[in-house]
C-alpha cells in the first residue's frame, strides 16, 4: 500500500495533567501497562503498515518518545521521529514535516487513538473514490461503559457537547457537513449548494470524528501551504475541503494540475470502468455536478471529494484525551475491549504476570492485571483495576476502577477507587483515594482522605 | 364486539374514540380555490378546476381519485365562481352517486385557504381524519396506507395532526424549481418517524446555506434534510386542523402559515408527519407549467387509470393508438394530415389538409385548417383555427378563433374566444383575453395575498403607472383602437409587470429557453464562486477555532446577539452623530440614558462605551505617526471632556474605562497600545481618571496572567510615581 503514516503523538497535553509530566507525555501513558501510542503502532503493523512518521510536540517528549520507539520496535519498524514546536496544532504539525511526506496518499492519525477498525477500510474508502480527504467516524457510545460508579466523580460533563455534527449523503459514503457541535452557536449551517448537488443529506450527531484521516498529499500540502491560517485539522483543513467540494480550489495551481490530470484524464474512462467494479450504480453527484444537469456544462466544474468511512458500532474506538477517557480506557482494554490488549487473559479472566506476589487471602478480580514484579500483602482486593510494574502494594488494600502505574507503593489499610496513582507515587498507611489522580513522584501523607482531587507535585515550568 | 358495542356510548372514553374513528365515514375536502392568480386571464372566466385538462375539467380527476380511493364523503369548497362550479357539479353524475356524497360549501368572501377551512370548521360537517386537497390534483396513490399510518400515530400521540403526502422530484439544480415549476423545496424529517421537522419552498436564493435549529438534534441524533421531494399538496388532517385554524386566525395559507407555524410553535407540541409514495402519482396543478407537465404524464399514463382512454368520469373515451396517440371516435381527419405521437384529439374536430399536430391536447368540436403546425400546445374546445396557422406551446382556450396565418410563439396563453388577426404574430408570453387587465384587485375573483410567490402578480405598485398609461389609452378610444391582435382580431394583450416578465419563461407551458438556461448557469456558477472570494462567507458554525486568527467575521456575528455589544454600537452611533451634527453634551447624555435603560446597564458600561467612542473618534481621524495620534486624542477628549465626566461619578467606572482602554489597545485599536501610559497619563492630568482608579486596577490586574498584565507592566514607572506621590500627600 502507497500510504504513509503520520502518526500525531502530542506533547504534555495540558488536560491530562497530572498525569503527564515531564518525563510522561501524552504518547507514553500506560494503557494496560503499555504506552498509548504502541497500540496505534501495533494496530498499524497488523494491518502491514509499517512505515511511519511520528511528529511529537517538543523536543524533549520527541527524546522520551523516541528513545522509547527505538528500544521496542527497533527491528519491527520503520519510524521517524520528528519533534515540532508545542502549540503549532495539527495542521501547524504536518506544515514542519512537510518536505517528509512523498507517498501517493498520507494517513494521518491521532497518537491516542485506541481502535481496532481495521486502517485498511478508511484507505480503501479513500482509494475507490479516488477522495482528497476520508475521514473516519465511529458511534459515539451513547452512555459509555461507565455502569460503575467511578466514572460519576471525575466526568466533566463535557462528553454530550463533544459529538460532531456530520452531514452524509443517503449512500453514507461522502462527507457533505462537518462541524462540532460543541462549536455550533445555534443553527447548522447547510451549503445549498451542496444539498441541491446531492438532493438528501443526513445530518447526524452521534458520530464522532475518530481523528483518522486519509488525504492525498498533495491536495493536503497545497492546503497547508495556501492556507495559512490553518492551525488544525479537524476545525479548518477537514471543513474548509467539506466546504469547497463543489467547487474546488485545488488544482489551479502547478502542483496539482498534474494530479488532477491524472485523475480527470484518466478517469473519464475509468470512472465509468471504476463504477461498474465497484458495485455501483450511479455515479456519485460530484462526477453528475462537474458535468452540470444535462451533460452538457461550458466548462466541467471542479470538485472533489470528502469520503468517509462509518466504522461499525462493534468496534471500539476512543481516544485518549481527558482523564476520564484514561479510566475508561484502561478499563476497557483489560474489560470489554481486551482482545486490544494483546495479552492473553487466565481463565480467571485476569493477568497476572508471574513474577508477581500476592500475599494470603488477597484477591485479584477479574478485568484486572498485575504488572511484573509487583508484590501485594495480604487480605488485598483488587477489582477492575491496573497495577503497573515492581509496585508495592501492603496488606489490606483495596483497589477498585483504578489504574495504579509503576513503581508505586502503597501502604497497609488504603483504599483506592476510581482512581489514578501515577508512577513513583508513595501511598502512606490508610490513604483513602476516591475519583483522585495522583500526579508522579508524589506523597499522599498517612490517613488522609481525598475525594475527586488532583494531587501533584508543585512544578513550575 | 364492535358491532355490539358499536351504538352504546357507556364505555371507556378512548375506546369510544376509537371507535369513532373506524365508524366515520372518510370525508375530503376539496378547495376549488387556489386562492392565486396564476391562471389569469383564463380563470378571469372559468374557476381554474373546471379548466380542461387533457379534454376532462380537473375537478374530475381530483373526485374520481377520491371516490376510488375509498373516501365516502367530499365537501367541495367554492370561492371564485362558485356558480360555475356549482352548476357543473349539478349537471354531471357527481351528485347521487352510491357511497360517495359530494356536497358543496359557498363562499364569497374567502380570501384564502385558511379563511375556507375557517368557514368548514364553522359548519361542523368534519367529524374525523378527512383529507384535505385542491380541486386542482391528479393523483392515482392509495390512500390506505397514509391513512393507517397516520391513524396509529393518532392513537399513540393525538398532536400528530397532519400527514404530509411527498414525492421523490428533484428539482432542476440550474432553475431551482421542479418540473412542476414550483420553487425548490427543502425540508428535514425524521428519517425514523418521518416526522417533518423543517419546510421551506421559499427560500431565499441568495443565501448560500440553510440554517437549522441545533435544537432538531437533541432529540434525534440522526435527521435528514432532503431537496428531492416534492409537496403533492395531498394532506391527511385530523379534525383538529381546522379549529387550529380557527385559533389562529391570521393563518392564511397551508403551508407558509399553518405548517411553518405548527413546526416552529412548540408550546403546543403539533406535530407533523410525512408520507412518501413511490409508485404512485400524485401532483398538483400550480401554474402553467405544471398544467403542460401533468397532461404530459396523464397521456403517458402514469396517471392510469385516470387517462383519457378510460372513461372514469364525465370525459369521453378516446382510443389508444400506438405512440401515445388518443383518437375520439367521430373526428373528421384529412388523409394528408399527421398526427405525431402523444397527441389527443377529442370528437367532433376536424383537421384539414397537410396540417401536422404533435404532444398536443386537441379538445371536442374544434375546427382546424389546412397546412397548420401545432407542436406541444393545449386547444381547449370549439377552438377555430383557420389555414396556415403555427402554434407551438401555448395554450387556446374555449371558443378562440385564429384567423389564417396567426402565428403564436412559445409561452403564449389565449384566453376564451379571443380573435386573433389575420398574419399576426403574437409576442412569446403573451396573454390575451376578452377582459382587459384589471388595475386593482378584483375582490371576489381569486385573490392572493400580499406574499404570494407567484412571479405573474399584478401589483400595481411595481406596474401601476405603466397599466394605468394604456389603460386610459383604451378607455379613451374603446373601440376605434381596434384591439392589440392584428386585423379583425379581438382581445387586449395583457402586460405583465416587470418583474413577473423576467419570471415568465419560469411557470409557462413553453419549455425554458436555451439561453435563458445558459443565463442562469452563469449566474449560479457566479453564485457559486463568489463566496471563493470571500472567506467570510458560511461564518461557518465553527469551523474556526475561538482562537484561530480568522474569525472576525466569525466574532463579529455572534457578538451581535450580546446585548451589551448592541448597546456598544448603539452608542457609539448615537456619539458620532453628535460629532457629525454637533449635538450638545446633554443631549448626548440624555440619548445616552435612555439607551442605557433599554439595554438595562449599569452607568459603568455607558461610560466604557462613551470612552470607547471617544478613542474611535481620535483614532478615525487623520494621522500619520503615533504623535500625531496623541494629538488627536489630547483635542479630542478635551472637547469631550464633560461629557466624559459625567458617567465617571466613582472610582468604578473610572476603572472600567482603563479595563476598556487596555481592551481596545489589545484587540480593536492596536495602535494605542504603544500610547497606553502616554494617555493614561493625559487622562490623569485631565483629571478624567484618579489615581485611586489607576492604582486599584493595577493591583486588580495583579493576580492575572501574564498576557493580561502588559499594560500595567508598561505603566508601572507611571504607577510607581502615582504611589510614591500618594505617599508623599499622606506624609503631609
Amino acid at each position: 500500500m502507497d500510504f504513509q503514516v503520520v502518526v500525531l503523538a502530542g506533547g504534555f497535553c495540558k488536560s491530562l495533567v497530572p498525569l503527564v509530566s515531564k518525563d510522561v507525555p501524552k504518547a507514553l501513558l500506560p494503557v494496560a501497562n503499555r504506552p498509548v501510542l504502541s497500540y496505534v503502532l501495533e494496530h498499524f503493523e497488523e494491518n502491514n503498515l509499517k512505515d511511519f512518521i511520528v511528529v511529537v510536540e517538543g523536543e524533549n517528549a520527541a527524546l522520551l518518545v523516541g528513545g522509547w520507539i527505538s528500544n521496542a520496535y527497533v527491528d519491527r519498524l520503520h519510524v521517524e521521529v520528528a519533534a515540532v514546536p508545542e502549540d503549532v496544532g495539527t495542521a501547524g504539525a504536518l506544515r514542519a514535516i512537510d518536505h517528509h511526506l512523498t507517498a501517493k496518499d498520507i494517513l494521518v492519525v491521532s497518537g491516542d487513538l485506541i481502535s481496532d477498525i481495521p486502517p485498511g477500510a478508511v484507505a480503501a474508502a479513500h482509494r475507490r473514490h479516488d477522495a482528497a480527504v476520508t475521514a473516519m467516524l465511529c458511534s459515539t457510545p451513547i452512555s459509555g461503559p461507565s455502569e460503575s460508579g467511578s466514572s460519576g466523580g471525575k466526568d466533566k460533563a463535557k462528553k454530550p457537547a463533544r459529538h460532531n455534527i456530520i452531514g452524509l449523503d443517503p449512500t453514507k459514503q461522502f462527507l457533505l457537513h462537518v462541524a462540532a457541535g460543541a462549536e455550533v452557536e445555534k443553527d447548522i449551517r447547510v451549503q445549498k449548494s451542496i444539498l441541491r448537488a446531492v438532493g438528501q443529506m443526513e445530518i447526524r450527531a452521534d458520530l464522532m470524528d475518530a481523528h483518522m484521516y486519509a488525504f492525498k498529499r498533495t491536495v493536503l500540502q497545497e492546503v497547508l501551504n495556501k492556507k495559512e491560517t490553518f492551525l488544525s485539522l479537524r476545525r479548518d483543513v477537514l471543513p474548509y475541503l467539506v466546504r469547497s467540494q463543489l467547487r474546488s480550489e485545488l488544482s489551479q495551481n502547478g502542483a496539482v494540475a498534474e494530479e488532477n490530470g491524472n485523475s480527470k484524464g484518466v478517469s473519464d474512462s475509468t470512472i465509468m470502468l471504476s463504477q461498474l467494479l465497484t458495485n455501483a450504480s450511479t455515479q456519485s453527484f460530484h462526477e453528475l455536478y462537474a458535468l452540470g444537469s444535462d451533460g452538457s456544462a461550458l466548462s466541467p466544474r471542479k470538485t472533489h471529494k470528502c469520503c468517509v468511512h462509518i466504522a461499525s458500532k462493534s468496534n471500539y474506538c476512543v481516544r485518549l484525551n481527558s482523564i476520564q477517557a484514561f479510566n475508561d480506557i484502561n478499563r476497557d482494554v483489560i474489560g470489554d475491549a481486551s482482545h486490544l490488549s494483546g495479552y492473553s487473559f487466565s481463565p480467571q479472566n485476569n493477568i497476572i504476570h508471574p513474577t508477581a506476589e500476592l500475599g494470603s487471602k488477597t484477591t485479584v478480580g477479574p478485568h484486572c492485571m498485575l504488572g511484573e514484579g509487583s508484590q501485594m500483602g495480604d487480605k488485598c482486593s483488587v477489582k477492575k483495576s491496573v497495577i503497573g510494574r515492581h509496585c508495592r502494594i501492603g496488606s489490606n488494600v483495596k483497589v477498585v476502577n483504578s489504574v495504579i502505574m509503576d513503581h508505586v507503593t502503597i501502604a497497609d489499610g488504603c483504599s483506592i477507587q476510581g482512581s489514578v496513582v501515577c508512577s513513583n507515587v508513595q501511598l502512606q498507611e490508610r490513604v483513602v483515594l476516591r475519583d483522585c489522580q495522583v500526579g508522579a513522584g508524589y506523597v499522599v501523607s498517612s490517613g488522609s482522605e481525598h475525594k475527586g482531587e488532583s494531587l501533584a507535585k508543585k512544578e513550575k515550568q | 364486539m364492535v358491532g355490539k358495542k358499536g351504538g352504546s356510548k357507556g364505555m371507556g372514553v378512548a375506546e369510544d374514540a376509537e371507535e369513532e374513528l373506524a365508524r366515520t365515514p372518510l370525508q375530503a375536502i376539496i378547495l376549488a380555490d387556489s386562492f392565486t392568480t396564476k391562471f389569469r386571464p383564463i380563470t378571469l372566466e372559468r374557476p381554474k378546476v373546471l379548466l380542461p385538462l387533457v379534454n376532462a375539467p380537473m375537478i374530475d380527476y381530483t373526485l374520481a381519485w377520491l371516490e376510488s380511493a375509498g373516501v365516502e364523503e367530499v365537501f367541495v369548497f367554492c370561492c371564485a365562481h362558485s356558480k360555475q362550479v356549482m352548476d357543473y357539479l349539478d349537471k354531471s353524475n357527481w351528485f347521487g352517486q352510491p357511497n360517495f356524497s359530494v356536497t358543496t360549501i359557498e363562499s364569497h368572501n374567502a380570501i384564502s385557504a385558511g379563511d375556507a377551512l375557517r368557514l368548514i370548521y364553522e359548519q361542523h360537517v368534519i367529524r374525523g381524519d378527512f383529507i384535505l386537497v385542491s380541486g386542482d390534483t391528479v393523483s392515482n396513490m392509495s390512500l390506505s396506507q397514509a391513512l393507517k399510518e397516520h391513524k396509529e400515530r393518532r392513537r399513540k400521540d393525538s398532536n400528530a395532526v397532519m400527514t404530509m403526502v411527498i414525492k421523490q422530484s428533484k428539482a432542476s439544480p440550474v432553475t431551482r424549481q421542479s418540473r412542476l415549476g414550483t420553487e425548490e423545496l427543502f425540508m428535514v424529517i425524521d428519517p425514523e418517524t418521518k416526522q417533518l421537522l423543517y419546510y421551506e419552498d421559499r427560500g431565499d436564493n441568495l443565501k448560500g446555506y440553510l440554517s437549522l435549529d441545533k435544537a432538531l438534534l437533541t432529540y434525534n441524533t440522526s435527521i435528514s434534510l432532503q431537496n428531492d421531494k416534492q409537496d403533492c399538496y395531498i394532506d391527511i388532517c385530523s379534525p383538529e386542523v381546522l379549529s387550529l385554524f380557527t385559533d389562529n386566525f391570521d393563518y392564511q395559507h397551508l403551508r407558509r402559515d399553518f405548517v411553518k407555524g405548527l413546526l416552529v410553535d412548540d408550546i403546543m407540541g403539533y406535530k407533523i408527519y410525512s408520507h412518501e409514495i413511490h409508485s404512485s402519482y400524485a401532483a398538483r396543478i400550480d401554474n402553467y407549467r405544471s398544467y403542460h407537465t401533468i397532461s404530459k404524464d396523464i397521456i403517458q399514463r402514469w396517471t392510469y387509470p385516470l387517462v383519457p382512454d378510460v372513461q372514469f368520469f364525465g370525459n369521453s373515451a378516446t382510443k389508444l393508438e400506438r405512440q401515445g396517440m388518443y383518437r375520439a371516435p367521430e373526428i373528421k381527419q384529412s388523409s394528408s394530415s399527421k398526427i405525431g405521437p402523444f397527441t389527443v384529439i377529442g370528437s367532433g374536430t376536424s383537421i384539414g389538409n397537410n396540417t401536422e399536430i404533435s404532444n398536443s391536447v386537441v379538445g371536442e368540436g374544434c375546427s382546424i385548417g389546412s397546412n397548420v403546425t401545432i407542436e406541444s400546445c393545449y386547444i381547449w374546445h370549439n377552438v377555430t383555427i383557420e389555414d396556415g396557422c403555427k402554434l407551438k406551446h401555448s395554450i387556446v382556450c374555449d371558443g378562440v378563433t385564429m384567423k389564417s396565418g396567426a402565428a403564436l410563439e412559445p409561452g403564449v396563453v389565449l384566453s376564451f374566444k379571443v380573435v386573433i388577426g389575420r398574419n399576426f404574430l403574437v409576442p412569446a408570453y403573451s396573454k390575451v383575453s376578452l377582459h382587459q387587465q384589471p388595475i386593482k384587485q378584483d375582490s371576489d375573483e381569486e385573490l392572493e395575498y400580499a406574499d404570494n410567490s407567484s412571479g405573474i402578480t399584478e401589483s400595481p405598485s411595481v406596474s401601476g403607472t405603466l397599466d394605468l398609461l394604456n389603460e386610459e389609452e383604451r378607455t379613451e378610444l374603446p373601440d376605434s383602437q381596434e384591439y392589440e391582435v392584428g386585423d379583425g382580431g379581438v382581445g387586449f394583450i395583457w402586460l405583465v409587470s416587470e418583474a413577473g416578465q423576467e419570471e415568465e419563461w419560469r411557470h409557462s407551458v413553453a419549455p425554458i429557453p436555451v439561453d435563458k438556461l445558459v443565463e442562469i448557469m452563469q449566474i449560479s456558477n457566479d453564485e457559486t464562486d463568489l463566496p471563493n472570494e470571500d472567506g467570510a462567507f458560511l461564518p461557518p458554525s465553527g469551523e474556526l477555532g475561538p482562537d484561530s486568527i480568522t474569525n472576525d467575521s466569525n466574532e463579529d456575528a455572534e457578538d451581535i446577539r450580546d446585548d451589551s455589544v448592541i448597546f456598544e454600537r448603539e452608542v457609539e452611533a448615537t456619539f458620532q452623530r453628535a460629532v457629525e451634527e454637533d449635538v450638545t453634551d446633554d443631549h448626548v447624555i440624555l440619548e445616552v440614558n435612555s439607551l442605557r435603560l433599554s439595554y438595562n446597564m449599569a452607568s459603568a458600561d455607558c461610560a466604557g462605551a462613551l470612552f470607547y467612542s471617544v478613542m474611535k473618534l481620535a483614532l478615525d481621524a487623520p494621522h500619520d505617526s503615533p504623535n500625531e495620534l496623541y494629538k488627536n486624542v489630547v483635542s479630542t477628549v478635551r472637547k469631550w471632556k464633560k461629557l466624559l465626566k459625567y458617567y465617571l461619578s466613582s472610582i468604578d467606572e473610572e476603572i472600567e474605562v482603563i479595563l476598556k482602554f487596555e481592551e481596545m489597545c489589545l484587540e480593536s485599536a492596536r495602535e494605542y497600545s504603544p500610547l497606553f501610559v502616554q494617555i493614561l497619563h493625559h487622562l490623569y492630568d485631565q483629571d478624567i481618571i484618579q489615581e485611586e482608579a489607576i492604582l486599584d486596577w493595577a493591583s486588580e490586574k495583579e493576580g492575572a496572567e501574564e498576557s493580561d498584565k502588559i499594560f500595567v507592566k508598561q505603566s508601572e514607572k507611571f504607577i510607581q510615581w502615582l504611589k510614591e506621590a500618594s505617599e508623599e500627600e499622606d506624609e503631609d
